[in-house]
């Protein structure tokens, strides 16, 4: 794998550089003809992974990458992603807040939905209060659960009041759940598919394929670029990369790290690899016996050759992680950190300071996770028996794991997505009343950094609250964090894009229908 | 001729009570599955508030027996009820896959069936020559390999190599028939291939006992030509065992398509099925397994009454 990416192969990085040389040719006023410019017309077929039949356009149910992706087709949200990881405004244009507290958004103005429905401040209010109050089964429920009240200022301005501060809120309405869908006549929302997106919903088979087709309407310039888009359901890997080899779709949202290699020899084919936030985790229930005491948590993250598995099991795509879940993609990463390192040595005496000469444990972990998570196991068993440490590997079904192992079993194996700033992903795992709070991590400081961070407008005294968070979950967190994975997916060369992907999803941020055109 | 409506009718009766004892035994396995409907929705998302919320929403509260009856009340009057997910009607739902699946049930059938009767006939008759020996070879091939092999097989030569198939078959219900018969040629050839040996050997079997027979010694003394003593003298003999090992392979490939409905990415019932398992959909689960037992039952059925009217020494002896 390391001649893969010797060989200049590896995408993000050969776009990186091509992006970096179009920069060059236009400063020497190269004719436009050669440039990568955007064209018009021709069709997008997709494959997507995760759903079924149940599927439906409601974003409250939205889970998985078929949802975010056809969300994304047919909705805005009001702050976006983009492509360089920065966040953009999209329905609004701007946003202000004096003290974190009170937040105005000002929308755009005259957007229109698919239905001919101007955009105004009433969808907000509705499609934000699908995810809000007592009956809401919406799975973004927790990250509105600080706010305390929407309204409107007229029908351009919104404005939102939380509970307490929170310098990041424009970035969580980037989530994919705040899809921004029209209020109807009758006062309830219209979750069909009608939004003020790039593509209009033509026909919608639950469970098959979705049809779309462009909105010659749409408020946005330079973008959605395909006049019609397919996208298929493909839940097999395999059937998924048969699909693209022979040219029945040209992308797909994921790949396996062992037949990509295969895939990016074709010369129709591109790889790309985009390190992104996605991490797997070990969970040690750090309330319980034995791993209430940090010295076996050390013993245990000592025992694990991390770049090994980045190796083996990524094949190459991936880097390895400090058990803590600031990737290096994400704002306030703490590069000075230093890295744990592969030390069999100091597991055995953090063992020992532990009271234990030697000590069973059983790890739970399912391939239902990500492909590859069973080896990784079987791989840190092999690690960390020199310690004395021997990690039995129990092996459990994918269906059911996230009810019945997860967070029920001692020590687990878990799988966490991207999310844009640290303050979401600290605050829904590893705050101590988080409720999904794995490895059962209680630090009082941790708690008080959290939310002083959260409120903090001053950015050199939030990186370093970040950055001593990081440093308390890497030495006494209840997660073994391993590595961060990288988004791997094919791509046909008779579509491109702009050389940079959004690497907060797979498939340019999931947003490939409206970044990208026929080449 | 009553005879034979009474054995149906008693046949229908069976059926029925098999298909109620099917129905209770997948909503007892549905339901100790690990975790239920509300978990599997909302998965690692889920909080205990939201949980509450969702049962409550999908009405999961009343006890399972509650559930179950209230269930079979409505099938009772046509009415398969709503799915417990979406709230989608499941006769909608059903309606395309079982669609998709019937015609590309059907459509086997059609390649599978003449080959093998024709395939057994030639072998039969050219018993224990190359010809009988290569047609052995090829589908007793086909079938020892599994299902989703030979699948990749057809794809790996007729989508990778030679382009002249798609290797998914995606059909919707707004597809033209043209090209859902394009569409749907591979799948349908890997369920040929298949089945092609069990009913091939099936008729070489039967016609070569029957060839051995003095009646057909008879018709062959009395000058009869050779396609005449096999169509008009055996064959209609060997029909009782032939047609029930057809009805059971189209059974086979109504059920038991699953893995090749997933190489294919066609959206047949078999897939219906296991999403609605994993997602714990058990009003899905329950309809989708009665059109299967169904299946088999219909088919099943269908054969013996063909086996038993095709002899009139069977006919009669139950008139007695």
């Amino acid at each position: 794998m390391t001649n893969f990416l010797g060989q200049g192969k590896l995408s993000r990085r050969g776009l990186l550089q091509g992006g970096a040389a179009l920069g060059a040719a236009a400063l020497l006023g190269m004719p436009q003809g050669l440039q990568a410019q955007p064209r018009r017309g021709g069709m997008l077929r997709i494959a997507v992974v995760q759903g079924g039949v149940n599927d439906t356009l409601d974003p409250t149910t939205f889970n998985g990458g078929q949802h975010i992706f056809l969300g994304w087709c047919l909705r805005n949200n009001l702050t976006e992603i983009g492509a360089d990881g920065a966040l953009k405004p999209e329905l609004a244009e701007s946003w202000e807040s004096d003290d974190a507290i009170t937040w105005r958004f000002n929308l755009r103005r005259g957007v229109e939905f698919h239905n001919g429905k101007p955009f105004t401040a009433e969808d907000v209010i509705a499609s934000l209060n699908l995810h809000r109050g007592e009956d809401s089964t919406s799975g973004a429920k927790a990250l509105l659960d600080g706010v305390t009240e929407i309204t409107s200022e007229g029908d351009h301005l919104v404005r939102v009041v939380l509970s307490g501060p929170n310098a990041d809120f424009p970035f969580t309405l980037s989530d994919y759940h705040f899809n921004i869908c029209p209020v109807m006549p009758d006062g309830t929302v219209d979750v069909s598919g009608t939004g003020t997106g790039g593509y209009i919903l033509e026909n919608f088979d639950p469970g098959v394929r979705t049809r779309l087709r462009r909105n010659p309407n749409y408020w946005k310039e330079g973008a959605a670029h395909f006049d019609e888009g397919e996208v298929l359901l493909i839940n097999d890997p395999t059937a998924a990369t048969n699909a693209l080899v022979t040219g029945e779709v040209h992308a797909i949202e994921s790949s396996e790290y062992r037949t990509l290699a295969l895939l990016g020899r074709r010369p129709d084919i591109q790889v790309e690899s985009v390190p992104g936030g996605f991490h797997g985790t070990f969970a040690m229930n750090s309330a319980i016996a034995p791993f209430n005491d940090n010295n076996l948590r050390l013993a245990l993250k000592y025992g694990i050759d991390r770049q090994a598995i980045v190796d083996m099991v990524l094949k190459g795509h991936g880097v390895v992680a400090n058990d803590h879940p600031i990737s290096p993609m994400m704002p306030y990463h703490d590069a000075e950190l230093e890295q744990r390192p592969y030390d069999p040595e100091r597991a055995r005496y953090h063992l020992q300071q532990a009271g234990h000469d030697e000590l069973t444990l059983r790890l739970s972990v399912s391939d239902g996770l990500y492909v590859g998570a069973v080896d990784a196991v079987t791989m840190y068993r092999e690690h960390a028996a020199p310690a004395g440490l021997d990690i039995e590997v129990l092996r459990e079904p994918g269906d059911g794991y996230w009810s019945d192992v997860w967070m029920r079993k001692p020590f687990f194996a878990g799988s966490w997505g991207p999310r844009p700033v640290p303050d979401m992903i600290l605050t829904s795992a590893y705050a101590s009343n988080a409720a999904w709070n794995e490895g059962a991590f209680s630090n009082a400081r941790f708690d008080e950094l959290l939310v002083a961070a959260r409120g903090e407008l001053d950015q050199t005294r939030r990186a370093s609250m970040y950055a001593e968070m990081q440093r308390l979950l890497s030495d006494e967190g209840g997660s073994i964090i391993p590595f961060f994975r990288n988004h791997v997916y094919g791509r046909s060369t008779n579509v491109a894009h702009s050389g940079q992907v959004g690497s907060d999803w797979p498939l340019d941020g999931h947003r490939a229908m409206e970044r990208w055109w026929t080449a | 001729m009553s005879a034979v409506l009474n054995m149906i009718l008693q046949r229908v009766f069976l059926g029925l009570l098999t298909l109620l004892v099917v129905s209770a035994l997948v909503f007892v396995s549905v339901e100790f599955l690990p975790g239920d409907v509300a978990e599997q929705i909302l998965g690692q998302s889920a909080t205990p508030e939201t949980l509450a919320a969702l049962r409550e929403q999908l009405g999961l509260n009343t006890p399972p027996v509650q559930r179950y009856l209230a269930w079979l009340g409505g099938i009772l009057q046509g009415d398969f009820g709503r799915s417990v997910i979406n709230q989608r009607e499941i006769t909608a739902i059903l309606a395309d896959r079982l669609g998709n699946t019937l015609f590309l049930a059907a459509m086997a059938t059609l390649i599978a069936v003449p080959l093998a009767v024709g395939l057994g006939i030639l072998a039969a008759l050219k018993r224990n020559t190359w010809i009988d020996r290569w047609i052995n070879i090829g589908t007793l091939t086909a079938i020892s390999f599994p299902e989703f092999f030979v699948a990749y097989g057809l794809i790996y030569v007729f989508s990778a190599k030679l382009g002249w198939l798609p290797s998914i078959s995606v059909v919707g219900s707004d597809t033209a028939l043209s090209d859902r018969l394009v569409l749907t040629l591979l799948p349908a050839l890997t369920l040929t291939l298949i089945v092609t040996a069990h009913m091939m050997r099936m008729t070489r079997a039967s016609l070569i006992n029957l060839l051995a027979l003095p009646y057909v010694e008879m018709a062959r003394l009395k000058g009869a030509a050779q396609r005449r003593v096999v169509v008009v003298h055996a064959l209609p003999n060997a029909v009782a065992p032939i047609v029930n090992v057809i009805a059971l392979n189209i059974a086979y490939m109504i059920a038991g398509v699953v893995i090749v409905e997933v190489v294919f990415v066609y959206p047949g019932l078999g897939q219906l099925l296991v999403d609605s398992v994993s997602k714990r959909d058990v009003t899905v689960v329950q309809a989708a397994c009665l059109i299967f037992a169904s299946a088999f039952i219909l088919f099943n059925l269908v054969a013996d009454v063909i086996s038993i009217l095709s002899n009139p020494r069977l006919l009669h002896r139950s008139t007695k």
